[in-house]
C-alpha cells in the first residue's frame, strides 16, 4: 500500500510543480508582463489599457498573493477569465474537452482494432509477406506528420472522391448520423499513426512471448492453435502494448491540436490556437494545465496498473 | 561517419542537404518576390514548378523552406544535445545530489506536451524562429540527458575507466577522453532521432502559423496556405506535402541505419 500512496503523492507534487511553473512563466519574461501581452508589432501599448490588464490579471498585487490566489483558483477548478471577452476559461474548457476526448477515444479504439490483429498476424510469420508489408506501411505511416496526413485524406475523400465532408462538427443530439460522418476522417487521421505504434509493440511483444515454454506446453497438450495464440500468448503479450498505448494517449491530447485544426473540429485546439494568436495568456495556460494534469494522471494510472499486475515494480 | 553515409538513406540525405544548401546559391528566383499578375501560373522556364497565390516562385520557396527546416531542427537538436549530454554525463558520473536533481528536473519538462509548451512560449514571447529554436531545444533536453545518463552508468564501472582514474587522470579528462568517446554511438542515434521530431514539430507549428513567420517560406506554412486553393492549383499543396514526407522518410531511414550501425548486439566490421 505504501508504494501506491507514495506514487500518488509524487504525481500530486508533479502537478503542483507544473502549475507553479505555468504561473511563473509570465514572470520569467523580461519587462512588464501586461505591457508585453498588449504590445503588437513593436508599438507601445496604451498606458490605460496596461493598467486595466494589470488589474484584471491581478498583476499589481504582490507576487505571493497572486500565486496563492491562482493556485487556490485552480484547486476550485477556476482557471481564470479570458483577456479577450472576459468569459470563464474553465467553462470553455468543459464545453470543448468532451469533443477532444471523443476524437481521441474513437481514434484509440480504431488504432487498437487495426494494430493488435496486424501485430499478432505479423508475429506468427515474422518473415512472411504480410509481415514485411505491414512493417513497411507502419514505417511510412509514422513518417507522415499528422497534419499532412489529414490534409491528404481531406483531398482524397472529400475533394476527389466526395464520400465524406471535409470537416466541421454537428452535435450528436442534433444529427447522430452526420456527427459520426464528421468524426470518421479526423479519427482515422490520428488512428493511422497510432496503429503503427500499436502494431510495432504488439509484434515485438508477441515475438518475445511465443517462444516461451508455456506456449509449447499449451500446444503439446492439444489446445487449438487459435486458442493458444489468443488466450495464452496474446494475453501475456498485451501488457507492454497497454502501457505504450496509454502513454501515447496522453501525448495525443496535445497532438490532436493539429488534426482538429485541419478538420475544424471544435475541441480544445480551436480555443488554444485562438488564444495564442490573441496572446490571451489565461486561455493558453488554462488549457496547458488541464492537458498536463491529464498527462500526469495517465502516467499514474499506467504505473498503478503495472503495480497491480507486476508486484516486482513496487520495490 | 563515412560508414553512416555509405547507405541508400545516407546518400539520399546527402542529396537533400545538397539541395537545401547549394540550391539557394544557384540563380533561382527570389522566394519572396511577388508577381500578382502571374498568380497560379503554371511551369515556365523562369519558374520550373510554377507560381503560388502571390506569384512567388514555388521551386525557390521549396528549396528555402527545406533549408530553414533543416537549419532550425538541426540547430535546436545541437543546442539540446550540448545541454542534455552535459547534464546527463555529470549526473551519471558524479551521482549523488546532482543526479537526483537533474533527473527530477527532466521529469518536470516531460510533463509538458511539446506542442503546447511551444504555444505557451509563442503567447509570451511572440511567434517566430527566435522563440521556436529555444523551445525545441528545451523540449528535447530530457531525451539526451536520459540516454547520456544511462550510457555513462554502464561505462563508468568498466575496468578501463578505473584504470585511467588510478593513473591519476583528472575528472574532466576521464569524462572527455575516456567516457565520452565510448558512449558516442547511442548519443548520435538519439541526435538523428531528435532532428526528425524537431522537423515534425516545426512544420506543425508553422502550419498553425506559430513557427517560421511569413513571408519567409516554410513547408508547414506552405501546406496551410495552399489548403484553400487546392481546387484551383493542387500542385501548390502537394509539392510541399511531398517534400516534407520525403524529408521525414529519409531522416527516419537514416536513423534506423545509424541504430543498426551502433547497435552493440551487431558484430562490428562490415
Amino acid at each position: 500500500m505504501g508504494w501506491f500512496v507514495r506514487r500518488v503523492i509524487q504525481s500530486l507534487f508533479m502537478l503542483w510543480v507544473v502549475v507553479s511553473l505555468v504561473f511563473l512563466s509570465i514572470h520569467f519574461v523580461p519587462g512588464d508582463p501586461a505591457e508585453l501581452l498588449l504590445s503588437q508589432d513593436g508599438g507601445a501599448p496604451d498606458p490605460l489599457m496596461v493598467e486595466m490588464l494589470r488589474e484584471q490579471l491581478g498583476l499589481n498585487r504582490p507576487l505571493v498573493e497572486q500565486y496563492a490566489h491562482n493556485v487556490a483558483g485552480i484547486m476550485r477548478g477556476d482557471l481564470g477569465t479570458s483577456m479577450v471577452d472576459g468569459s470563464s476559461v474553465s467553462a470553455e474548457v468543459m464545453r470543448r474537452l468532451p469533443r477532444t476526448l471523443e476524437l481521441i477515444a474513437a481514434a484509440g479504439i480504431l488504432s487498437l482494432l487495426i494494430g493488435i490483429p496486424a501485430g499478432v498476424l505479423s508475429a506468427l510469420r515474422p518473415r512472411g509477406r504480410f509481415s514485411r508489408g505491414a512493417a513497411l506501411a507502419a514505417g511510412t505511416a509514422q513518417s507522415v506528420p499528422v497534419f499532412v496526413l489529414g490534409t491528404l485524406l481531406v483531398i482524397l475523400f472529400a475533394q476527389v472522391l466526395g464520400w465524406l465532408p471535409a470537416g466541421g462538427f454537428t452535435p450528436f443530439s442534433r444529427d447522430p448520423g452526420k456527427h459520426l460522418q464528421l468524426l470518421i476522417l479526423p479519427a482515422a487521421t490520428i488512428a493511422i499513426g497510432l496503429s503503427a505504434i500499436v502494431f510495432r509493440i504488439t509484434r515485438a511483444s508477441m515475438l518475445d512471448v511465443l517462444p516461451l515454454d508455456f506456449i509449447r506446453t499449451a500446444r503439446a497438450k492439444g489446445v487449438p492453435a487459435r486458442r493458444v495464440v489468443i488466450r495464452h500468448a496474446l494475453r501475456n503479450a498485451l501488457m507492454p502494448v497497454i502501457t505504450v498505448f496509454a502513454l501515447q494517449l496522453g501525448g495525443l491530447l496535445a497532438g490532436t491540436v493539429l488534426v482538429e485544426t485541419v478538420f475544424n473540429w471544435p475541441g480544445l485546439s480551436g480555443m488554444l490556437v485562438a488564444g495564442v494568436n490573441a496572446r490571451d495568456y489565461p486561455v493558453v495556460t488554462g488549457v496547458l494545465v488541464v492537458v498536463s494534469a491529464f498527462y500526469i494522471g495517465l502516467n499514474l494510472l499506467v504505473d498503478i496498473i503495472y503495480g497491480i499486475t507486476d508486484p516486482r515494480v513496487r520495490k | 561517419m563515412r560508414q553512416a553515409f555509405q547507405s541508400p538513406s545516407g546518400i539520399l540525405l546527402a542529396l537533400i542537404l545538397a539541395i537545401a544548401f547549394i540550391g539557394p546559391l544557384l540563380p533561382l528566383a527570389d522566394p519572396l518576390a511577388m508577381d500578382v499578375a502571374a498568380r497560379f501560373a503554371g511551369p515556365s522556364i523562369t519558374h520550373p514548378l510554377g507560381q503560388d497565390e502571390y506569384g512567388r516562385d514555388l521551386m525557390s520557396r521549396l528549396v528555402h523552406a527545406l533549408r530553414s527546416a533543416i537549419l532550425i531542427s538541426g540547430g535546436a537538436a545541437m543546442i539540446s544535445a550540448m545541454i542534455g549530454i552535459s547534464i546527463g554525463v555529470i549526473a551519471g558520473y558524479v551521482r549523488g545530489f546532482s543526479e537526483a536533481l537533474s533527473m527530477r528536473v527532466m521529469d518536470v519538462i516531460l510533463c509538458f506536451p511539446p506542442l503546447l509548451l511551444a504555444m505557451l512560449a509563442a503567447t509570451l514571447y511572440g511567434a517566430g524562429p527566435s522563440t521556436l529554436v529555444p523551445v525545441l531545444a528545451l523540449v528535447f533536453v530530457p531525451s539526451f540527458t536520459r540516454v547520456a545518463h544511462a550510457s555513462v552508468m554502464t561505462v563508468r564501472g568498466q575496468d578501463y575507466v578505473d584504470a585511467t582514474r588510478l593513473m591519476g587522470a583528472s575528472v574532466p579528462r576521464i569524462i572527455f577522453r575516456t567516457i565520452l568517446p565510448n558512449i558516442v554511438g547511442p548519443l548520435f542515434v538519439q541526435f538523428s532521432f531528435v532532428v526528425v521530431m524537431s522537423v515534425i514539430l516545426e512544420s506543425g507549428l508553422s502550419f498553425l502559423g506559430l513557427g517560421v513567420l511569413p513571408p519567409q517560406p516554410s513547408l508547414g506554412m506552405m501546406i496551410g496556405a495552399a489548403r484553400s486553393t487546392f481546387a484551383q492549383e493542387p500542385w501548390l499543396l502537394l509539392a510541399p506535402c511531398l517534400s516534407l514526407i520525403v524529408l521525414v522518410l529519409v531522416l527516419n531511414a537514416f536513423c534506423d541505419h545509424l541504430r543498426q550501425l551502433f547497435d552493440p548486439r551487431r558484430e562490428s566490421g562490415a
